[in-house]
């Protein structure tokens, strides 16, 4: 039986060897403003957090994760590069499945602000899983990494308009409706609706001239050449592509059938590998899923990560996450990518390893 | 020991449920006043009669301070979380009948589908800078079938009643809400889009969580024997 003190103990110890890495610690408020959250989730999160309310500063949220008051900190004191560490409580609301905690703990590791460079890119996101491996050392773990650049490549080359590539790159983290997407530019568009009656009261905020564009638009739609089999066919074996590491960047070259952009994007899944060689982590034990983090991580735009282990919750996760700091900076570029290990799953790790 | 009947306290829906039992050989009367929450059941041994406003009936079922209940499914399975778990149908009775559906003005005639409702709240929220508000009291329901739906882009605003109202009212530029004849989302100048997403009826629950004696098991079997219902869990 573990107890509370001893995963606490742990989580401390995994801080300490963070902030031996220079990470300096973040320690914010259990209640969050839920403005922000809701803004970056939508309405989603309303299911996964606890919502509360507060008198004087309205809706609150005990926090779901410790990434976005991190980079609202980070933001706010407008500071340079940065390697941060946090370690406590999360909350998240459980509607299905009551065997799933409510509250757990979470040490995190976070690079945010490097420069914006490729080479940085790699740099930091070999340093953030290689910290998080070395804190693991020793433990039975699997690592998975994924790459959305791989998958954001091959939509961003598709030969169809820049609007039905934003629409899928929008829905990527939605399988049902991303297919649903991908099936709908594939086939001949519904004949576009009439404008209404005009004898029909409109009511409502959305006026009628983003009505009438909107129907300019399916007009347009209706007129756009259909996706190609064979680059839908392209992307849907990137995206089933689970292999070890060197094996994955293999087939990436190989599906990108001489797609020089594509070939790009397996070069760069190939420098990480060799940042992460220099390191001393063999790619060879590594996993490769191009779809990894699909469903649950939302905001992962680039490198994503996990460590997993046999009947326990995922040991650590993480990812790059630059869309979020653009999103909560109102569009500006700050390089992030940071990721967090549940103690409790490390310790019972630990205890099983005895 | 006794069975645990808890039945609308008022209303069409309550008359209704005391239809159905009657026509079953059950009688069940109020007593006292008719300000006065109590009554009795004629016909059948070693049943209680608890009044109770139909939207807590759901939460006494799956706390099992009652056996057997009557409610509408859609309160049901927007109330109670994990709700098959703790509470098993047992009859549709026929009556209550009311659709959750989601309604967009009828002057949106680009959104037919949930694929077009969910390309017009991306539009609306880079338009308007907010997220297109959907009012309802529904939200588990609603916020689970937009979710299965890939939809985003959206926020629930919760609205208690006159639900139709909130678009002209400019609180909100859709809703979800049940709907028996869709007259009322008519007046509103309301058009219904995608699927049901819940098909509701007035309906005989059991508790699954209830403690039952081995007299109160024979109590409800009798009981349910009596008004040819086949037991559940």
């Amino acid at each position: 039986m573990t107890v509370k003190s001893d995963i606490r103990a742990e989580a401390n110890r995994l801080r300490a060897a963070f902030e031996a890495r220079g990470a300096e610690t973040f320690e914010p408020q259990i209640l969050q403003p839920a403005g922000a959250l809701l803004n970056l989730y939508g309405e989603e999160i309303r299911a996964r957090a606890f919502v509360t309310q507060d008198p004087l500063r309205g809706e609150m949220m005990l926090r779901p994760d410790f990434t976005v008051p991190l980079v609202q900190a980070h933001i706010d004191h407008a500071r340079a590069e940065t390697r941060y560490t946090y370690a406590g409580e999360i909350f998240r609301r459980q509607e299905d499945d009551d065997t799933r905690p409510t509250e757990y703990m979470q040490v995190g590791f976070e690079i945010i602000g490097h420069a914006p460079s490729a080479d940085a890119e790699i740099a930091a996101d070999a340093e953030v899983f290689a910290t998080i491996a070395d804190t693991l050392n020793g433990l039975p773990v699997t690592g998975t990494i994924g790459d959305f650049n791989v998958l954001t490549t091959a939509i961003l080359g598709l030969d169809t308009p820049r609007r039905r590539k934003d629409a899928l790159l929008r829905h990527l983290w939605r399988p049902t409706r991303f297919k649903a997407l991908l099936d709908r530019f594939s086939r001949p568009a519904p004949p576009v609706p009439a404008p209404a009656d005009l004898n029909i009261p409109h009511v409502g905020l959305r006026s009628p001239v983003e009505i009438e564009t909107r129907l300019a638009l399916l007009a347009e739609e209706a007129e756009t050449p259909l996706l190609k089999s064979v680059e839908v066919d392209r992307l849907m074996a990137l995206m089933a592509i689970r292999s070890t590491a060197p094996a994955a960047v293999d087939d990436i070259k190989r599906i990108a059938g001489g797609d020089e952009d594509i070939v790009d994007a397996a070069r760069g899944v190939e420098a990480l590998l060799d940042a992460l060689a220099a390191k001393n982590i063999d790619p060879a034990t590594l996993k490769f899923e191009a779809s990894y983090g699909l469903t649950a991580l939302e905001y992962y735009t680039g490198f994503v990560f996990g460590f997993s282990a046999p009947n326990l919750p995922t040991v650590a996760t993480g990812g790059r996450y630059d869309l979020l700091t653009a999103t909560l900076s109102g569009g500006r570029r700050i390089p992030a990518v940071g990721g967090v290990i549940r103690p409790d799953a490390a310790l019972a790790l630990r205890g099983a390893a005895k | 020991m006794t069975i645990k009947l808890g039945i609308p306290s008022k209303g069409r829906l309550m008359a209704d449920t005391f239809d159905w039992f009657s026509a079953r050989g059950v009688t069940i009367t109020r007593t006292g006043t008719d300000r006065e929450y109590a009554g009795r059941v004629d016909g059948v041994d070693g049943v209680e009669l608890v009044l109770l406003a139909a939207g807590e009936i759901p939460r006494e079922l799956a706390a099992g301070r009652i056996h057997l209940g009557v409610t509408g499914s859609d309160v049901v399975q927007e109330k109670i979380a994990r709700w098959d778990t703790k509470i098993t149908p047992l009859a549709p009775l026929g009556f209550g009948q009311a659709d959750l559906i989601l309604a967009v003005p009828k002057t949106w005639t680009d959104v037919r589908d949930l694929n077009d409702l969910d390309a017009a709240a991306d539009a609306f929220r880079r338009a308007h800078g907010f997220r297109l508000r959907i009012a309802t009291k529904y939200h588990r329901l609603v916020r689970a079938h937009l979710k299965a739906a890939g939809v985003a882009s959206y926020q629930l605003v919760d609205s208690q009643g006159a639900t139709e109202g909130t678009v002209a009212n400019l609180t909100a530029e859709a809703i979800a809400d049940i709907t028996s004849t869709g007259a009322t989302l008519d007046a509103n100048h309301l058009k219904v889009i995608g699927d049901v997403m819940h098909a509701s009826q007035a309906t005989l629950f059991q508790s699954l969580t209830a403690p039952m004696s081995a007299e109160d098991q024979r109590l409800l079997r009798g009981f349910l024997a009596k008004i040819g219902v086949s037991p559940g869990g």
